[in-house]
């Protein structure tokens, strides 16, 4: 009896067995039962409609799909709950539970949730090398228990693969971890070597399709027993709302990928087009385009895609638009932000209704209100709707002058009449925004002011640095419904407290919103709220401000609202007292006895090119953009995912990618027009430690005392309590150590944020003070790297990329005061001392110690290779006072400003 | 040595060594057995359970500390009817279906003491006969709920139980009866894939936080109708591909079908498992009055034919079979070649 042979195929199953064999043809995974790629279905399942979900996924299996792919990631679903229920019901289908399940989604809880619920053989989509090794075989042991095939995307720790090496090398690593570590068969590994977007008009995007398709080539070589599989419609992603060009660049995709090993792909089951059947001079620029054989290709497809656009019935309807009602324009324009007939459309429709006014009561509030819709239910994107509110405000500035005119008319008639005269009121409710004394930041502020001003309400907005008297003074003579406060850094959270106690002083009857980065809802809670019991809301971002000011101001809902929110306060204020004791704290001098422990005889401390300080003044601005770390721009814009791969992000990559090309548009001009100029001050002085928490400059002759605060929290056993003064060398030594300093500015933002402001161009205004912050960190970067490679020098080689530079892989470090590391805003002013930043580089302290201009970074440099980023974390009453007799302050004083660090109530 | 059945016997033939020679004979039914004894309820409680609140009449399982010498008993009629492979006595033995008794907190401790006394019978058999080494399967049942159908007809999404209390049963379940010394592992009677994904699942888990060499495992599935399918609607092939992931030593087969209903099931699996094959049918179907009647003679008739196609490589009976059924069985099969394990390649043959 001969044995039997047993082939390495990947062998899959749902309630029957789907094997994998070489003249298998590809596989259509079914795409249509994912919440980010099916509007419909992603409705289905939003409103709890599971039976019709369930249809869309029958639907897939009729059209074809082998296998079909569930994905549930979504902001405003419940992921790994929805994945549960959809496959329990999915189980009691037959005809659709047939087939194997594609468990998708980026977060692995929601993975593993859906392995929970599924007995035949999944395809995990995906896991991937982007956090690291450790992680990435923890999950491929969990996708292995539960015998499922894992696709891996080819991403590490660097980034996304987007070249040809990158792919294949990545895969390759992830293969031997996955057979020789984890014990995968390699006929279950499928990698994903990363469709991307091309013809998107950027150049390093050509290459894509060719590199996809060459990686293939070579990973089918190097590994052969495993699949490829790849999302096909990221190709044609610029073409969206085109889908004739888009079905013609799959199947022209399809047919050269498959021919070089494509295994399956995620698809839209029912509306791949035949290759043979695309019409040739489509077909020609397809291939032109997924080949890359012509530089021209791309405006060519672009070029032909109007016309085929053109011939396209949906899209016939938007160039229709202009033929609709007046009403209907306005509506038109807002939605979809043109700014381009808003004038002439304006008028038009003032000439039309009695009074100016109703106009803006009318369509235009009809049109935000739309809007508003749309952003609440995660349709548009806070650029879409700036730039909406763009089109509104250059809409109501028609009108402006005709409303005047109308009330002065009026005021003339009834002074005639001998009357008293009315206020206009138009009905909207008034918010009023302050970013508070002290601070000067307000891109958050701002952009809560134009969603706010979206959905309909009187935004007054009075700007940064607003004391508590004028805030209150304006919110009385307003009326206003809604006092809002922003800030950004930690003595901004007093400020806040002092408003909520006049609020109450002053016997305010409004509610008072909490917003910006340096604000939680936690801090809220505990210190904000129980100042002012008329309502303090929290608020994380200025989508949900939206919600908050709704049932704020809905009389039916206010009180019920506040009261839920009240309650959740107590809750957290009572477990915030209850934690407290929890912890455990060690004294300030068993503390320091468990400082960093540094052999200083075996270090020897290097000595900076220069003592003293040294300006840059109007610092190239084109040698600081390529140091820009993109990650908090799009953070700013409220669109949330690691940069580049945001940019191809399903949900929100198209807008990413729009607001990412707008911003290098702006940035270009900034830096060719020198709109902005980027000043510095750096500076090294010699340094010794007490061995304690004190660190003595000799700064011009003088000695200079820095106080530094230490981590008192007890912790494991060999992990130390950190001060910042633990890196310099003590005194004791006899090693002469040194700290440096620095402080960077980008000044001038003014006069264009007056001009965008005189336009009505709140876009343009976020984005320059977005690209300010950004260029200021930048700076910062690159200066520091100067100072390690250069100014100190005391790392003569480092080739690191801005990847690593970001993740902060350098040697060193460059603690700003204020934060976590040393969080006493007060040690700012020894710094600026020290620089003389206000005269070298221009920046001004205000009296909560923010930096003036807003886009400025600040610091001390320490170059020990121990030297890490921690956070002090909470101290106690003895380092407090301590402190307070190192520093000669006050107690209050300091207390007030370790406000957020106390562990104890003071 | 883990694999080895007793603990001095560095020469000591593994089980794999028992495959490549020959066919090896699993136990038979456990339940048609002890209702020989005719128990009583007051049997089933036994001193330590006399006032137990409720009853414990059928709790099968409970008769491995309340009756210890009747399962021993048992074990040993089996094993002097030849068998190699003896199953523990511990079928519904975790937390979930130990809930009908309220027993919950005993599962571990049944499982403890089901190994233990399985364990000292075949220990005794192989110190006895050392060409002839007796291997003790744990036994791991389908357990009471399942995890891929809804008990509501009205709400097919419900599910009465989840997969991470399936797993923690089972992995409690696992640790007694590893605790307690056996040689393998055996999930059987699977009739909801996703019930045998969760025991895998708590094997594997088990094994990685013991830190300790994993045990072979043993799966059978059961087909419940003519249909070819599991009772949670998978095809046998589907079935199979679904927990292979285990890497088991054998895949297979039983309950609900006799032999000869069984034939063209165990067959395709012969065709399609990459590792051993096992088969052990009820004693044909069972009659009007629900006894099994199927004659030793039949049963091991219709087993020695699939033994000859080369479809098997361990064989017994389950549901209504006895240690006569088993002793013939054996017998018929003693000197018929095993099925030749199968060649896994590890390359693809190239292709156009």
């Amino acid at each position: 009896m001969s044995s039997l042979t047993i082939k390495p195929y990947l062998r899959l199953s749902g309630l029957e067995p789907l094997v994998v064999r070489p003249q298998t043809n590809f596989l259509n995974v079914g795409e249509r039962t994912n919440v980010t790629g099916s509007k419909k279905f992603a409705r289905l399942i939003r409103e709890n409609k599971y039976e019709e979900a369930l249809s869309v996924a029958r639907q897939q299996v009729e059209n074809g799909a082998q296998i079909l792919d569930v994905n549930m990631d979504d902001a405003l679903l419940d992921g790994e709950k929805a994945m549960q229920t959809f496959l329990n019901l999915l189980q009691a289908e037959p005809d659709i539970a047939k087939i194997p399940i594609m468990i998708d989604s980026s977060k692995f809880s929601i993975i593993e949730a859906g392995l929970k619920c599924v007995q035949g053989k999944c395809i995990v989509n995906s896991i991937s090398l982007k956090e690291g090794e450790a992680k990435f075989i923890e999950q491929a042991i969990i996708c292995k228990s539960y015998g499922a095939a894992v696709i891996v995307m080819a991403f590490d720790e660097t980034g996304q693969a987007d070249t040809l090496r990158k792919k294949v090398d990545i895969s390759y690593r992830a293969y031997k971890i996955l057979t020789e570590q984890v014990g995968y068969d390699p006929e279950d590994i499928i990698f994903d070597p990363n469709i991307f977007a091309i013809a998107t008009g950027i150049e390093e995007h050509n290459n894509y399709a060719v590199d996809f398709i060459e990686a293939i080539k070579e990973i089918k070589q190097k590994m052969p027993l495993t699949r490829i599989s790849g999302g096909v419609s990221n190709i044609s992603f610029s073409f969206r709302g085109n889908e004739p060009v888009r079905e013609a660049m799959h199947s022209v995709f399809l047919y050269y990928a498959i021919k070089a090993g494509m295994d399956m792909g995620i698809v839209n089951a029912g509306a791949l087009v035949v290759y043979d059947e695309i019409e040739s001079q489509l077909k020609q620029l397809c291939e032109d385009v997924i080949l890359n054989r012509n530089p021209e290709a791309t405006d060519k497809l672009l070029a032909f895609a109007e016309t085929v656009k053109a011939k396209d019935k949906s899209e016939v309807k938007d160039e229709a638009w202009r033929k609709g009602s007046v009403q209907e324009r306005l509506k038109h324009a807002l939605v979809n932000g043109i700014t381009e007939y808003i004038d002439a459309d304006t008028e038009e429709a003032r000439l039309k209704y009695p009074k100016p006014l109703d106009v803006i009561e009318g369509p235009l509030m009809d049109g935000m209100n739309v809007v508003g819709d749309l952003f609440g239910s995660g349709k548009m994107f806070l650029p879409q709707v700036v730039k909406s509110a763009r089109v509104m405000k250059k809409s109501v500035a028609v009108l402006t002058p005709f409303i005047e005119q109308e009330k002065e008319q009026r005021r003339l008639a009834a002074e005639a009449s001998g009357s008293t005269v009315n206020g206009e009121n138009t009905g909207a409710a008034k918010i009023l925004l302050a970013t508070v004394k002290g601070d000067v930041h307000d891109i958050g502020k701002n952009i809560v002011g134009v969603v706010l001003g979206c959905n309909g309400y009187d935004i007054i907005d009075l700007g940064v640095m607003v004391p508590a008297d004028k805030i209150l003074e304006t919110a009385k003579k307003e009326k206003v419904d809604i006092i809002g406060l922003s800030g950004l850094i930690t003595p901004s959270l007093d400020e806040m407290v002092h408003v909520a106690r006049e609020m109450k002083r002053q016997d305010f009857e409004v509610p008072l919103l909490i917003g910006g980065a340096t604000t939680s809802r936690m801090h809220t809670a505990v210190k904000i709220a129980p100042e002012f019991e008329k309502g303090v809301v929290h608020v994380l971002d200025a989508s949900r401000s939206v919600t908050v000011v709704g049932s704020l101001l809905n009389e039916e809902q206010k009180p019920h609202f506040i009261k839920g929110i009240q309650a959740e306060y107590k809750k957290l204020k009572e477990d915030f007292a209850s934690k407290k004791t929890v912890k455990q704290y060690l004294t300030l001098e068993k503390a320091q006895e468990n400082k960093v422990p540094i052999d200083w005889q075996k270090f020897q401390p290097v000595k900076p090119a220069f003592i003293g300080t040294k300006a840059f003044d109007g610092y190239d601005l084109a040698e600081i953009v390529p140091y820009i770390d993109w990650g908090p721009f799009f953070i700013a814009w409220e669109l949330h995912g690691k940069f580049p791969q945001i940019l191809k992000d399903e949900k929100v990559g198209a807008e990413a990618t729009k607001l990412y090309n707008d911003a290098q548009t702006l940035l270009k001009q900034i830096v060719k027009e020198k709109w902005l100029k980027a000043r510095a001050v750096i500076g090294f002085w010699p340094a010794n430690s007490d061995g304690k928490d004190t660190v003595t400059v000799n700064a011009d002759g003088a000695p200079v005392h820095l106080e530094f605060l230490r981590q008192q929290i007890k912790k494991a056993a060999d992990q130390p309590n950190i001060s910042l003064a633990d890196f310099i060398a003590p005194a004791t030594t006899g090693k002469q150590d040194h700290i440096g300093g620095f402080a960077v500015t980008i000044e001038g933002i003014e006069p264009h944020i007056q001009r965008f402001q005189a336009a009505h161009d709140d876009y343009n205004k976020i984005t320059l003070q977005a690209l300010a912050d950004r260029l200021a960190e930048a700076f910062t970067e690159l200066l520091h790297q100067r100072v390690r490679k250069e100014f100190w020098g005391y790392v003569k080689e480092e080739h690191l990329n801005n990847e690593q530079l970001i993740k902060e892989e350098y040697m060193g470090i460059r603690p700003a005061p204020g934060y976590p590391a040393c969080p006493d805003h007060t040690e700012k002013r020894k710094l600026f001392a020290m620089l003389d930043a206000t005269k070298q580089a221009g920046i001004v302290l205000t009296e909560s110690l923010a930096m003036y201009p807003a886009s400025s970074v600040s610091g001390w440099y320490f170059a020990h290779p121990e030297s890490k980023y921690f956070g002090v974390g909470k101290i106690e009453k003895d380092q407090v006072e301590d402190y307070t007799a190192r520093k000669g302050m006050p107690l209050d004083e300091v207390e007030r400003w370790l406000r957020p660090i106390l562990e104890y109530d003071a | 040595m883990i694999f080895n059945v007793n603990e001095g016997g560095f020469n000591m033939k593994t089980i794999q060594d028992c495959l490549k020679e020959r066919i090896l004979i699993i136990d038979g039914a456990m339940g048609t057995m002890i209702q020989r004894h005719k128990l009583e309820e007051k049997d089933y409680r036994g001193q330590r359970f006399a006032d137990w609140p409720s009853d414990l009449k059928g709790n099968n399982d409970l008769l491995c500390l309340t009756q210890p010498d009747i399962i021993e008993g048992i074990h040993r009629e089996y094993l002097d009817a030849g068998a190699d492979i003896i199953e523990t006595n511990t079928f519904n033995a975790q937390v979930i279906s130990m809930a009908d008794y309220h027993m919950e907190s005993l599962a571990y401790e049944i499982n403890v003491a089901a190994a233990r006394i399985a364990k000292k019978a075949a220990a005794d058999y192989t110190s006895r006969n050392p060409g002839k080494p007796r291997f003790v399967a744990g036994a791991i049942g389908p357990m009471n709920k399942t995890l891929s159908l809804s008990p509501d007809v009205n709400n097919p999404g419900f599910r009465a139980v989840s997969f991470d209390e399936v797993a923690g049963a089972y992995y409690e379940q696992v640790k007694g009866l590893v605790e307690g010394g056996v040689d393998l592992l055996l999930i059987e009677t699977i009739f909801d894939t996703l019930n045998a994904k969760a025991a895998i699942f708590a094997i594997k888990k088990f094994f990685r936080d013991a830190k300790q060499k994993e045990l072979p495992i043993l799966i059978s599935g059961t087909i419940t109708d003519a249909s070819g399918r599991t009772l949670s609607g998978q095809t046998l092939e589907a079935f199979y591909v679904s927990v292979m992931h285990a890497r088991p030593l054998s895949i297979g087969l039983n309950c609900a079908l006799g032999a000869q209903e069984m034939r063209s099931h165990i067959e395709e699996l012969s065709q399609i498992a990459a590792c051993y094959t096992s088969a052990y049918p009820n004693a044909g179907l069972p009659n009007a009055m629900g006894e099994y009647d199927e004659q030793p003679e039949q049963t091991a008739h219709f087993i020695e034919e699939w033994a000859e196609n080369g479809f098997v490589n361990i064989v017994g009976g389950c549901c209504g079979t006895t240690p006569d059924h088993i002793r013939h069985i054996a017998e018929h099969v003693a000197t018929i070649k095993p099925r030749p394990l199968p060649v896994v390649e590890s390359v693809l043959e190239t292709s156009s």
